[in-house]
């Protein structure tokens, strides 16, 4: 099942949307001719390093810098009180009951997480800065730290003035009154208490900026791995107070992101703004430490959900109340994640009759938690797939027949869920089925029972996920309090000798947007793909752009840019009726070649055009010269992936030790422009929700002091961690875009948890575990089965 | 802080250069010599983001003084290609989609090369055992995996001919 890729010199022009072909941006990342932002170096470039603090809650008494400013290479030393600019990062959603709170990019008075910045060096070299950083005293006077939600909301000291109790907001979606009365009428009703830890996203390549300062000009440029170089440019723009159109950020070469890199952090603020104050360009590179302590870190709920059923085993209700974790201070789009992106996914792929959840953001002593791969939405899967799983056992059903009966049906769509969003389209039983079969789920049961027989656990673990991508329309994001809309926007360019240049505001790090965005112009406008280049990632080159997050490439950006493409087959189709002497209305447009109808001899390749329009001899009336067009695509609906995947697993029980037996995906992502990228994407996310449910958390002790602060403590999986998979997919249009695309990027950090932790508390059934918390580490799912009185 | 004047072959070129006694090699050789192709991932070792061949072996760049490797002959990613040919590792991780992001690719490789001298046809478990210190976290390993196979199918005609 897994996707050959094929070259692209082996496929028709005509064929080349849909087809596996091999990426075009691997040569450069394959022979070391890759640029990543530290890999830049720029003449009279100086090294910055930021004085973190190493408590995790303190007023800041005094910082001496006088040592650091003596020593040799040293070029200046800034803290919060050099600090002329407004300096504070703004938070990019807002909800009707936040509370904002100042974040300044150096802290003056007090520090509230370990990490939190205090003063920066600037230096000649990248060594120096560093030691001078050392040399800087910081007087502190403690406070008590809480990291988790919980304590936070409940008696903690406030982090901040404006925020009393530590509440940030408190939020709620769906209907409470309809949703009470369901649970007083059901006959059964499962709960379950879980938490949805903190991860740590761990892009390989850690976060950085160089920023190079022209006083002459006033132009400020800042190349820095970034997800959105346009957002960064707006909001960084007000931070340092420079003029937007003086300000260009470039996306070089990015090591990956998983959202990360989406975020407005001090730190690149502060290269830039240093770049200003010593006029010579400012390198500043996080170290893999730095990286754990001040990455927005993702997830972090404490949750109560409950499932109501009929006597038939119908879900009739769902409540879920949320305690979120938002960090120390509101990152960009923090209010969002815990809200709309995840009370809005409560439904699952069910059809539930009436839905509550309440959500609380609380403020804490840890980094700034924000959008990690998937954002709310896994979290809102994971406790969905939990509770099916718990409802399935309550009501004595077999957990695949308790999701069939309760799908969404295939004629219900478009589908409008009790917490505000319409479904597109849909088939789960179709995925349900496919995975069913490869798992050979027919004669699973009964092996399990042998299995067990023989003292061996096996389990079985479904999770059938939803996703929203491609966030839109921007009317709609406004109305829930977005600070910017969620079009995207691109520009394609025919040069006169014919071959054409796409750029799109979205920015890729590792997705493949150069191969597939060449593929669906290409493909639009009849062309060779080798034809087309693609172009993202600047500010200065690019028109306009939102970025990359929330899997809204393909369908956001990908279908700007059909638009585009398709503006300029229109005006093309214009130039070539003029000139072949017919009206528009008799001209075809076919594979690259406009030709009159029923004359096919009489045509004109469209390359052909763009040289007729740049030698601009002999056009229509009122034609201007050139070939190119712009759009801003601003979708009408966000689109929604799904899929099944399952996951078997034999539990040792002297060990509590997982063992992978299988690991399926089928997926249905819509159309798809590349199976092989989107069967890698597929995998990546895999990794990472198995990750999350078996090794990965950020964990602090009691005064906030991060335990798990390098790759010896914080469990990145490795390649024998990580099973084989088998993938598979289903295709079902998405009717919400010109593509018919879905989107994929986080489909399977969404779908992998739940799929493992429901197999191990199946192999657990004997046991009878209902839940563990993950990470789910040998130690963890011993203990659980030791708890419930050692069991089978 | 004492200084050294070391010389390091890499990738065939000789390279005279002054480091500090404490200056990693992942630094001589990124900063001074402008290899950029190996990446810091986390300068301890963990992530193998930084690796190249030394002396014929694969190591971490990050945890070798720049002054230890005096004398050494090194080689990048950027000396994988000859003459602008793939090596067949190169191949390989292009046919299976063996990279996304690409941070993780040259130190994977290094690695990967390393493997298949020492054992020409690894199964999938010797593979994954042999990557333990190269993280990826984008691809999920499996067209790593499936990367390298592709490149011990490739190299097996050279191998039995005692190539190397
Ligand atoms: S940078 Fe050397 S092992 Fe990570
Ligand atoms: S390809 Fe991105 S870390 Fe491996």
């Amino acid at each position: 099942m897994s996707v050959e890729s094929v070259d692209p010199d082996d496929v028709d022009a005509a064929d080349i949307l849909g087809s596996a072909i091999e990426r075009r941006e691997d040569p450069a990342l394959l022979t070391g001719d890759a640029e990543y932002t530290d890999d830049i170096q720029l003449p009279g470039m100086t090294h910055m390093a930021v004085k973190r603090s190493q408590h995790a809650h303190a007023k800041i008494e005094g910082v001496d810098t006088s040592a650091a400013e003596a020593m040799d290479d040293v070029i200046a030393v800034f803290t919060a009180e050099d600090v002329d600019v407004p300096g504070n990062l703004p938070v990019g959603w807002l909800l009707d009951s936040l509370r904002q709170v100042d974040h300044p990019m150096l802290a003056g008075e007090r520090v509230r997480y370990q990490g939190d910045a205090t003063a920066i060096v600037i230096a000649e070299e990248r060594y120096a800065a560093h030691d001078a950083v050392d040399a800087i005293d910081v007087e502190y006077d403690r406070l008590d730290a809480a990291t988790s939600p919980n304590e936070a909301l409940n008696g903690a000291p406030d982090l901040h003035e404006d925020a009393p109790g530590n509440t940030a907001f408190e939020w709620e979606i769906g209907d409470a009154e309809r949703t009470a009365e369901a649970f007083e009428e059901a006959s059964h009703t499962a709960s379950v208490d879980l938490e949805n830890q903190l991860l740590i996203p761990n892009a390989m390549e850690p976060r950085g900026a160089v920023a190079d300062y022209n006083p002459s000009t006033e132009e400020l440029e800042v190349a820095m791995t970034t997800q959105n170089p346009h957002l960064h440019r707006l909001l960084m723009s007000g931070v340092i107070d420079h003029p937007e159109h003086k300000l260009q950020i470039r996306a070089p070469d990015v090591g990956g992101g998983f959202g990360s890199k989406i975020h407005h952090y001090a730190d690149e603020a502060l290269a830039a703004w240093a770049a200003k104050q010593v006029e010579r360009p400012v390198k500043w590179i996080a170290t893999r430490s730095e990286t754990y302590l001040t990455d927005a870190q993702g997830r972090g709920h404490e949750s109560h959900g409950e499932i109501a059923m009929d006597d038939d085993g119908n879900i009739v209700g769902l409540q879920v109340e949320t305690e979120a974790n938002l960090g120390a201070y509101l990152s960009t789009f923090a209010p969002a994640v815990p809200t709309y992106l995840y009370g809005t996914l409560l439904s699952g792929q069910y059809d539930i009759p009436a839905i509550h959840c309440e959500v609380t953001g609380a403020f804490t002593n840890v980094p700034p938690v924000d959008a990690y791969r998937g954002a709310g939405r896994p979290e809102a899967s994971y406790l969905v797939e939990r509770l099916i799983h718990l409802g399935a056992k309550e009501m004595e059903m077999d957990p695949v027949e308790f999701r069939r009966q309760n799908f969404v049906p295939d004629d219900a769509f478009p589908y409008q869920t009790q917490v505000a969003v319409v479904y597109d389209s849909g088939e789960y039983e179709k995925t349900l089925d496919r995975a069913l079969e490869m798992v050979d789920y027919d004669s699973f049961r009964e092996r399990q029972e042998r299995a067990r027989e023989e003292g061996k656990y096996l389990g079985i673990g479904f999770s059938a996920y939803i996703e929203a991508c491609g966030l839109a329309p921007s009317e709609l994001a406004g109305q829930l309090g977005a600070q910017a809309g969620l079009w995207e926007s691109s520009l394609v360019r025919f040069h006169p000798s014919g071959t054409v240049t796409a750029f799109c505001g979205t920015s890729g790090h590792g997705q493949g947007h150069d191969t597939t965005y060449a593929q669906i112009v290409a493909n639009e406008l009849g062309i060779d793909y080798e034809d087309v280049d693609v172009v993202e990632g600047d500010t200065d080159e690019i028109p306009h752009g939102m970025g990359t997050y929330g899997s809204r490439s393909a369908a956001v950006g990908g279908s700007s840019l059909v638009k585009s493409s398709q503006k300029v087959v229109e005006k093309a189709k214009s130039i070539a009726a003029h000139q072949l002497e017919a009206t528009e209305d008799d001209i075809e447009f076919e594979n690259g070649e406009f030709h009159i109808s029923g004359a096919p001899d009489r045509s004109l390749h469209i390359k052909e055009v763009a040289q007729q329009a740049y030698l601009a001899h002999d056009m229509p009336a009122e034609t201007e010269p050139g070939l190119e067009a712009t759009s801003f695509y601003d979708p009408d609906n966000f689109v929604f992936p799904f899929g099944m995947h399952a996951a078997v697993v034999e539990v040792n029980p002297d060990t509590g030790e997982i063992e992978f037996e299988q690991y399926v995906a089928v997926d249905d992502v819509g159309n798809q422009i590349n199976p092989k990228i989107v069967e890698g994407q597929i995998h990546g996310g895999v990794a990472q929700g198995i990750g999350q449910a078996l090794y990965e958390a950020a964990e602090y002790d009691e005064n906030g002091q991060l335990l798990t602060g390098s790759m010896q403590d914080y469990a990145v999986p490795k390649a024998e961690h990580i099973p084989e998979m088998e993938t598979d997919s289903t295709v079902t249009p998405s009717p919400h875009n010109p593509l018919g695309v879905k989107g994929v990027g986080e489909a399977g950090t969404i779908a992998a948890p739940q799929a493992v932790v429901n197999a191990v508390v199946d192999a657990l059934e004997p046991f009878d575990v209902d839940h563990i918390d993950m990470p789910l580490k040998d130690e963890k799912v011993w203990r659980a089965m030791r708890e419930n009185g050692g069991g089978a | 802080m004492a200084e050294h004047d070391i010389t390091l072959t890499v990738n065939g070129t000789e390279h005279e250069l002054t480091v500090e006694s404490r200056e990693l090699l992942v630094h001589a050789l990124r900063d001074q010599l402008g290899y950029t192709g190996l990446n810091v991932g986390c300068e301890s070792t963990m992530c193998g983001a930084c690796t190249v061949h030394l002396g014929g072996d694969a190591v971490k760049s990050c945890t070798v003084l720049a002054a230890q490797a005096d004398g050494g002959e090194i080689t990048t990613v950027e000396g994988l290609a000859d003459d602008g040919e793939f090596h067949p590792i190169q191949e390989g991780f292009q046919e299976e989609h063996g990279l996304q992001c690409g941070y993780c690719t040259p130190g994977m490789m290094m690695t990967a090369t390393q493997l298949l001298d020492e054992n020409p046809d690894p199964d999938d478990e010797e593979i994954r055992e042999a990557l333990e210190g190269n993280l990826c976290r984008c691809t999920g390993y499996q067209n790593i995996v499936n990367a390298v196979e592709n490149a011990a199918e490739k190299m097996g005609g050279a191998a039995a001919q005692g190539d190397d």
